[in-house]
């Protein structure tokens, strides 16, 4: 028997499947494994930084800084591998400063009352200004460790491969199912997303959590960069342009409602998943212009909606829907 | 004298525009050329009235509680559209192919509107994704219209509307001047001002006496896609060409980041269209500024974004307490159940 609150989780995964059934059956070549895994290994940023947002919008918020910071990260880390920083230090560095960041952000956000969307905002822009203060170029990274974690590729049963940055993502989305259900932290997160007035009144540590919610979403964003790195091999202040984009609709075609207090880090990973089954679904079919991606999506982003807006409705009749 | 709601938004400008003529005293002077009036001040309100425009829909949209994330896409597609149909007419420069192009794009721009409205106020979406969905569509759309092309016109004509000039000032001020008195007008004369901001302090009591909140909502959305359009109108040309891609990017950002400047709470209820006006020509100064003093444009966001943060920070209650060294007020009193619906 279903749950009605997994129905919009479940709806996302069906989607997944439906749609990647669908392109199997279409094109050659479309129904493997590695298409199947390609999906992880190109989108292992946006998953990362999607399990930070994920918390964000659950606790009522929202973080815009996220495309920012991940550009950061990739201009501090080449430039300071440029130097001849070891990577370990600099990996440990760049996480740090996302931490920090975010930590930042949430506090400003608390303790003077001023909206998030403001906030990241103005986080978006300095972070993505510092990119530009450290070089307008782009910085290309030849240190030993970086390429070859780029080009390891893990060797799976039936002649699939990974890359070590697809360990890297599954690793995090499993922490972020942890923490969101079985610790204090995510429990929290939940109830100041529900209402934080009753969250104060029932002496829940408000300030603390949404602080941790935002440094979380800073370390996702720097552990996306680092990854982004590895994958880009370079540092350039254009990098990830717009993904705060993608990363919020991933979330929400992941099921979890922008009011807050809702949502699932499992829905997320296939809202990331069907974003990347449908550029590779435009790819394979060759004259579809990429610009149709941002169109499906959109569409997708309603249909989404309208169907959390019909459960939810049914959920609330009897109480005001305001 | 300071509390008044305009006080620190004028502060802001009158610091940023002190700096200006102690840094470069050529700042104020406005020269004649071949009957143009020419000068900072002009380009600020040039360059800076697509801005205004958006800003001003976009602080009626604010003011009824809701936001809209989509105005810069609009930008995009009606500056595409406009510039499409006038490729598409056998005269380019003819009056009937430039009206109608420019009544297109007008029409096109109020159904996004009304398109973001009919979601936000019939359906009942969240302001926020419901215009989400337009946001992350409508660039696609855009570029769907100029195939991924930049098409630039050739009709100085349409020209005119974002660099033609009249009595020695640029068009496009003219323009603003005139959305501006029409929505003061609208919204301080008659009584919508206050149905709008009836609906943003709460919808459903609103309802209950009497005001159709649905249609209001509708109203203002599809006044905000008609600035919108506008705005890509003066923007697409000024440049006589259109680019689904690039064009209107972070508009968004920028015309609400104008209206919290300008006081305009992003919880709704209360809306203050000149506080809007000098938030959006704090940011063109700011943004002119920053070019006059020669600051490598590489830092222009960093220092955009410490600015943003000193006015909000300016602006909260808290920070002035903080201060002041009055003791903090607890989260509870600011803290209603409203305030999280929109935040």
């Amino acid at each position: 028997m279903l749950k009605r609150q997994y129905i919009p989780l479940w709806v996302t995964i069906g989607l997944f499947l439906l749609i990647f059934i669908v392109g199997s059956f279409r094109y050659t070549g479309f129904f493997s494994m590695q298409v199947l895994l390609n999906l992880l290994i190109d989108n292992a940023f946006l998953l990362i930084a999607a399990v930070g947002m994920t918390f964000v919008i659950v606790s009522g918020g929202i973080d815009l800084s996220v495309g920012s910071m991940i550009a950061l990260t990739t201009m501090v880390s080449a430039s300071l591998l440029q130097q001849g920083w070891p990577p370990m230090i600099v990996i440990l560095l760049v996480l740090i400063i996302g931490v920090l960041f975010g930590t930042a952000m949430g506090a400003i956000i608390h303790y003077f009352n001023i909206q998030p969307f403001i906030v990241t905002l103005a986080g978006m822009f300095l972070a993505r200004g510092l990119c530009y203060v450290i070089s307008i170029n782009t910085i290309t990274i030849d240190n030993a460790f970086y390429t070859s974690v780029a080009q390891t590729k893990i060797k799976l049963p039936g002649g699939s491969f990974i890359s070590i940055s697809v360990l890297i993502a599954l690793a995090v989305v499993a922490m972020g199912i942890y923490l969101a259900h079985y610790t204090k932290f995510g429990r929290n997160t939940y109830a100041v997303g529900g209402s934080e007035p009753s969250s104060m009144l029932m002496g829940l540590p408000v300030a603390r959590t949404k602080m941790m919610v935002f440094g979380f979403s800073g370390f996702c964003s720097a552990l996306a960069g680092i990854v982004f790195t590895f994958y880009m091999l370079s540092g350039y202040g254009l990098h990830a342009n717009g993904m705060e984009l993608d990363v919020i609709a991933a979330v929400v075609i992941g099921g979890t409602l922008l009011t807050g207090g809702v949502g699932y880090v499992v829905g997320t990973f296939f809202g990331v998943l069907i974003q990347g089954v449908i550029q590779t679904i435009i790819s394979f079919e060759g004259t579809l212009s990429s610009w149709w991606t941002r169109i499906v999506i959109g569409v997708l982003l309603l249909l989404f909606i309208l169907l959390q807006r019909l459960l939810g409705e049914r959920r609330l009749t009897g109480r005001s829907s305001g | 004298m300071m509390k008044h709601r305009l006080f620190w938004p004028l502060m802001v400008l009158v610091v940023l525009l002190l700096f200006n003529l102690i840094y470069s005293p050529d700042f104020f002077s406005i020269k004649m050329r071949d009957g143009h009036l020419y000068g900072s001040l002009i380009d600020i309100l040039n360059f800076g009235s697509p801005l205004i425009l958006v800003a001003i829909g976009m602080t009626l949209v604010i003011a009824t509680g809701g936001i809209d994330l989509s105005v810069g896409s609009v930008v995009a597609i009606t500056g595409a559209m406009a510039c499409l149909s006038i490729s598409r007419a056998n005269d380019q420069n003819g009056l009937v192919a430039v009206l109608g192009a420019v009544g297109i794009a007008l029409v096109l721009s109020a159904a996004l509107g009304l398109w973001n409205g009919f979601l936000v106020a019939r359906i009942g979406i969240q302001p926020i994704i419901a215009t989400l969905i337009l946001m992350v569509a409508g660039r696609g759309i855009a570029q769907l219209i100029t195939n991924g092309q930049i098409i630039t016109v050739l009709s100085p004509k349409y020209q005119y509307i974002g660099a033609g000039s009249l009595l020695t000032l640029p068009f496009s001020i003219f323009i603003v001047a005139a959305m501006f008195v029409i929505a003061s007008l609208l919204t301080r004369k008659t009584a919508l001002g206050l149905f709008i901001e009836a609906v943003g302090c709460k919808p459903t009591a609103s309802r209950l006496a009497g005001v159709r909140s649905r249609t209001v909502m509708l109203a203002v959305y599809m006044f905000c896609g008609l600035c919108a359009g506008i705005a890509g109108l003066l923007l697409s040309s000024n440049v006589s060409s259109a680019d689904g891609n690039n064009a209107g990017l972070w508009y968004e950002l920028d015309a609400i980041l104008a209206v919290v400047i300008g006081g305009t709470s992003l919880t709704g209820g209360r809306f203050y269209l000149a506080g809007t006006l000098v938030g959006a020509l704090i940011i063109q100064t700011l943004t002119t500024t920053i070019y006059m003093v020669g600051v490598p444009p590489e830092i222009t966001l960093v220092v955009k974004a410490l600015v943003v943060l000193a006015v909000c920070l300016v602006q909260s209650e808290k920070f002035r307490g903080l201060l002041r060294g009055r003791p903090k007020a607890g989260p509870l009193q600011t803290a209603n159940p409203e305030v999280k619906r929109h935040a």
